[in-house]
């Protein structure tokens, strides 16, 4: 589904990635992990498509296709949703309408009719329960006045609704309490399927106990020095970074 | 010979059998007029508003009131109203609707008002703005032929709102139009009055308007002017507001079309608990000029006024907004805020704007801000991370935008029209009414 060869990427004239090579197959969960500065938020910012980020080679493909060349909405419309670390407030524009808009756009792009506005309130209304999240929500601007656990929530209920093929999450677990992460995590996890994948970036192994992972990746100084299974990130949680690195220049 | 002298002569022989009375009025207007001149560059209140394109202008008075039932259909809301309607200046009794008016409430044309109850309304008519505050006051003076009067009796509260329609046609030739409206609100009557200025496209007409509204003890009036002349009409307004004791008066000053135009918009607050609400929204693109200049007079302790203005600029449109609140000596315990908040949705839109607070009273509370700002880029991003193209997420956040104000509207129609008129600018695709639809049905659930 997803492949990234070779990527290299530079951010203000410095290197961040340095080589990361990736393939994730759908039906899988990954995680990548490693400590701060490693590039982590980098690959998941370069994949949706943010500014500031220089690709100076390899390769990223989705289904085949060249991402790169790709539009930021036309990366989201072929299923790829990155739930944000940060996710950012948009006063005036009301989850309703960023929800509603959001859905048309991928129906129209899979040339399907819009949702007629009865049918539409029901998916919502169903999915903001399981995120247990008051029908208020809907009412409220984008994110505006939310605390950071609010705004996580809201991040997985956009991909409940949105339902991508890939679906990245950038450090979904920072900034929240223990009751909000098993929410969060069952919502990740009611995604799980066998056409879809998902990327967690993330610096702790706390969330893995949630969301279990398939695949492990470390990512240390811009490459991925080592991949495991989920056992390889309880070794991370023990023994920390640096014998990974150590292992990786012996 | 001086532009505006010219201007003046051009008119010929018109106004040639008048009373004796009208005559001086005219012609106060018209030397006053003379003696100010259009106002330039030079004149701080018009610094950055080049008028001439209106002094250059070649514009005749009209004669007809002609406008299909369809071509005003296509200009005006179909609201559940009394309604007047001036078309390039001049009534339509065809088009009017103000039969069946309660006990206690007159709306009727500025000629009949005059003929009939010429004691009531001579001495009010001009009284908040005459040949001074402005050239364009004394034009309007000179010049006047039409308008509306609207009268609201002690304690009546008018049960639907009052609409006043001017049509800018599109003509062979320019038009220019001198109205006034006169609204005078009688103790705790209540009322809303819309003047609404539509343009058919390609209707390149001036209009000169001056309006005036008095709001006697605990009155309460809303007030819209909602501008939407084509991208070629001239516009000119000056609403002067003068307010007793314990009224409150807002007004939604709503600009979306013309090429150039002015709004004066003036209050005075002359006793304890009167209020002045002041919303504005002005729409511009294209080479579009939009000033507005506001003025609160705080003449009286414990008067309160609010204001918020927002602009959104596109392309390579120009904006004004000038705003200023007076505090007289003596006026204790005031309070008095200003916003304004603008939006440059390219780089080559221009906005200058300057509050100014003058108090002469030390208990008050006063604070003025203001912004001016590009869309949010991060927002644009998060936006288009969930497939939203980017015209589309620039709109919604536009509309976003412009929804501080809009919310505060409480017309419906208005409020749909006004949003319609920003959003429109969006692509067709996503349908932003069916939004608003959704977003209703929720609220019902």
């Amino acid at each position: 589904m997803l492949e990234v060869k070779d990527l290299h990427v530079t951010v203000e004239g410095s290197e961040i990635l340095k080589g990361l090579s990736l393939t994730i197959n759908p039906g899988e969960v990954h995680a990548l992990m490693g400590p701060n500065g490693a590039g982590k938020s980098t690959l998941s910012a370069v994949i949706a498509g943010k500014d500031g980020y220089e690709v100076t080679s390899g390769q990223i493909l989705f289904e085949g296709q060249d991402l790169l060349e790709m539009e930021i909405e036309e990366r989201a419309l072929a299923g790829i949703l990155l739930g944000f670390q940060y996710p950012v407030e948009i006063p005036g524009v009301k989850n309703i309408y960023l929800l509603k808009a959001a859905l048309n756009a991928q129906r129209e792009a899979r040339g399907e009719k819009e949702l007629p506005a009865p049918e539409f309130m029901k998916l919502v209304r169903e999915k903001l329960s399981f995120m247990k999240m008051d029908g208020s929500f809907l009412q409220r601007a984008v994110n505006e006045g939310f605390s950071g656990g609010e705004k996580k929530r809201n991040e997985i209920l956009q991909m409940l609704v949105l339902q991508p093929k890939l679906a990245m999450l950038d450090e979904i677990d920072s900034g929240l309490d223990i009751d909000a992460m098993k929410i969060v995590a069952e919502g990740v996890n009611s995604l799980r399927s066998q056409d879809r994948a998902i990327l967690m970036v993330t610096h702790y192994q706390r969330l893995l106990e949630h969301i279990v992972p398939d695949h492990v990746h470390v990512l240390v100084d811009g490459r991925i020095v080592k991949s495991g299974d989920k056992n390889l990130a309880h070794e991370l949680e023990t023994r920390g970074y640096e014998w990974v690195l150590e292992e990786s220049v012996a | 010979m001086s532009a505006a002298h010219a201007f003046l002569q051009r008119l010929g022989e018109r106004f040639s059998d008048e009373p004796t009375w009208v005559t001086a009025r005219r012609q106060a207007g018209a030397a006053r007029f003379e003696a100010l001149g259009f106002p330039t560059k030079r004149d701080e209140a018009w610094k950055y508003t080049d008028v001439r394109r209106i002094a250059e202008g070649e514009f005749a008075l009209t004669d007809d009131a002609e406008l299909s039932a369809s071509r005003f259909e296509a200009l005006s809301m179909p609201l559940d109203a009394y309604r007047l309607v001036f078309v390039d200046g001049v009534f339509s009794t065809a088009l009017s609707d103000v039969e069946a008016l309660p006990e206690g409430i007159s709306i009727e044309p500025l000629t009949t008002a005059m003929r009939t109850n010429h004691e009531a309304i001579g001495g009010a008519i001009g009284r908040l703005a005459g040949v001074d505050f402005s050239p364009f006051t004394a034009l309007n003076v000179a010049l006047s032929e039409e308008g509306a009067v609207v009268r609201i009796g002690q304690g009546v509260v008018v049960d639907k709102p009052i609409y006043v329609v001017f049509a800018s046609r599109a003509n062979e030739a320019p038009r220019m139009s001198h109205p006034r409206v006169l609204v005078m609100a009688g103790a705790r009557s209540q009322a809303t009055v819309i003047e609404h200025y539509a343009g058919e496209t390609g209707a390149a007409n001036f209009t000169n308007v001056v309006s005036e509204v008095m709001l006697e003890r605990g009155a309460i009036v809303d007030h819209y002017k909602l501008q939407e002349a084509s991208s070629e009409d001239l516009h000119v307004a000056s609403i002067h507001v003068e307010q007793a004791c314990d009224s409150r008066f807002t007004s939604f000053n709503l600009n979306l079309g013309g090429a150039l135009v002015r709004t004066d918009l003036v209050t005075d607050l002359n006793a304890q608990g009167a209020e002045a609400n002041y919303n504005g929204l002005f729409f511009v693109q294209g080479r579009q000029h939009v000033d507005n200049h506001t003025l609160v007079n705080h003449n009286a302790p414990q008067t309160f006024s609010n204001e918020n203005y927002k602009g959104i600029l596109n392309d390579r449109a120009r904006g004004v907004f000038n705003g200023k609140v007076i505090v007289k000596r003596d006026s204790q315990q005031i309070e008095a805020y200003q916003n304004n908040a603008n939006l440059l949705l390219s780089d080559r839109a221009e906005i200058d704007t300057k509050p100014e607070l003058e108090i002469y009273a030390d208990d008050v509370k006063c604070s003025h801000g203001t912004t001016t700002g590009q869309l949010d880029e991060e927002a644009v991003f998060a936006l288009r991370t969930r497939g939203i193209d980017e015209q589309m997420a620039r709109g919604l956040l536009t509309l976003a935008f412009a929804g501080e104000v809009m919310d505060q509207v409480r017309l419906p129609a208005i409020a749909e029209r006004v949003e319609r008129a920003v959003a429109g600018k969006l692509p067709e695709r996503f349908n932003l009414a069916d939004l608003v639809e959704v977003s209703d049905a929720l609220q019902e659930a």
